[in-house]
């Protein structure tokens, strides 16, 4: 690579480590520097590759998906076996319709909604496992195509359709779980 | 029997919300939710709440990164 390259490279990197390591953050927390690492230098190697600058953030972004989705691989062998529980039958909405945390609410699902703040939702995102953030990530936060997110992670459309599925139905139960540790549920603390 | 569409139970409708939402079921089985959405008020409320969900985790986290992570990562891309 030329020194002009080079130098372009830089600029192009250096601008979008924000939006890369949100991203990264989103779908692997701790980990994301090493992801957005491994990331720049894949993206080094195949710079020659991209076709338009205008196209390089979008092209980094794809880059750091296909490495999180070789690191996935490596860390779950059996990604689809993960044990069956309770979650197909939680309803958030019906959960709050029965327990009513807040009884002089008019709003109670828009109001227990309210009192999470960016921190929580990022902690309950957390919770998640990988396999089913990584697509909620993606579609809900990122605005991938489901098409789009079953090509980057190279598993048939269905695949997706369901891990989204799971994944909204956790997402559903954990916002209820650790509203409830938190004591995010009691009428004196709602913000 | 005419063409109408049969009914679906608040168990299948609910399944099928967000996937309403998204766009990502069928013409048909669209025509099947919208049709128990318009007797059911139960599950109108299920879908404006997956439609406020939808919205809450779209909004709700950016991760801003730290300083020295930032730091750290400069000076690995200088040095590539």
């Amino acid at each position: 690579m030329q020194d002009r390259t080079n130098e372009s490279f830089r600029e192009l990197a250096v601008g979008e480590l924000p939006a890369l390591y949100s991203l990264a953050h989103r779908l692997v927390n701790d980990d994301a520097e090493d992801l957005v690492q491994e990331t720049l230098l894949r993206a080094y190697r195949a710079y020659d590759s991209l076709e338009t600058d205008a196209a390089g953030g979008r092209w980094l972004k794809t880059i750091l998906l296909n490495v999180f989705r070789d690191q996935l691989r490596k860390r779950a062998r059996s990604v689809d076996e993960l044990p069956v529980d309770d979650v197909e039958e939680f309803s958030l909405f019906r959960t709050l319709a029965d327990e009513d945390p807040f009884p002089y609410s008019d709003t109670l699902h828009h109001d227990f909604l309210h009192a999470f703040d960016r921190q929580d939702v990022g902690e309950v995102l957390r919770r998640l496992p990988e396999i089913y953030r990584a697509p909620l990530v993606l579609r809900y936060i990122d605005g991938f195509a489901t098409k789009e997110i079953a090509a980057i992670m190279e598993v048939p459309l269905g695949t997706i359709l369901a891990r989204l599925h799971r994944g909204r139905k956790r997402f559903e139960k954990e916002l209820w779980l650790y509203a409830e540790e938190c004591d995010l549920l009691l009428e004196e603390v709602r913000r | 029997m005419t063409g109408s569409p049969r009914a679906i139970p608040c168990s299948e409708a609910v399944r099928q919300l967000w996937d309403y939402l998204d766009n990502a079921i069928s013409p048909a089985d669209q025509e099947l939710v919208e049709r128990h959405l318009s007797f059911c008020r139960t599950c109108c409320g299920e879908l404006e709440f997956a439609r406020e969900l939808r919205g809450f985790l779209a909004s709700s986290t950016v991760e801003e990164i730290p300083p020295d992570v930032r730091a750290r990562l400069e000076r690995f891309v200088k040095e590539l």
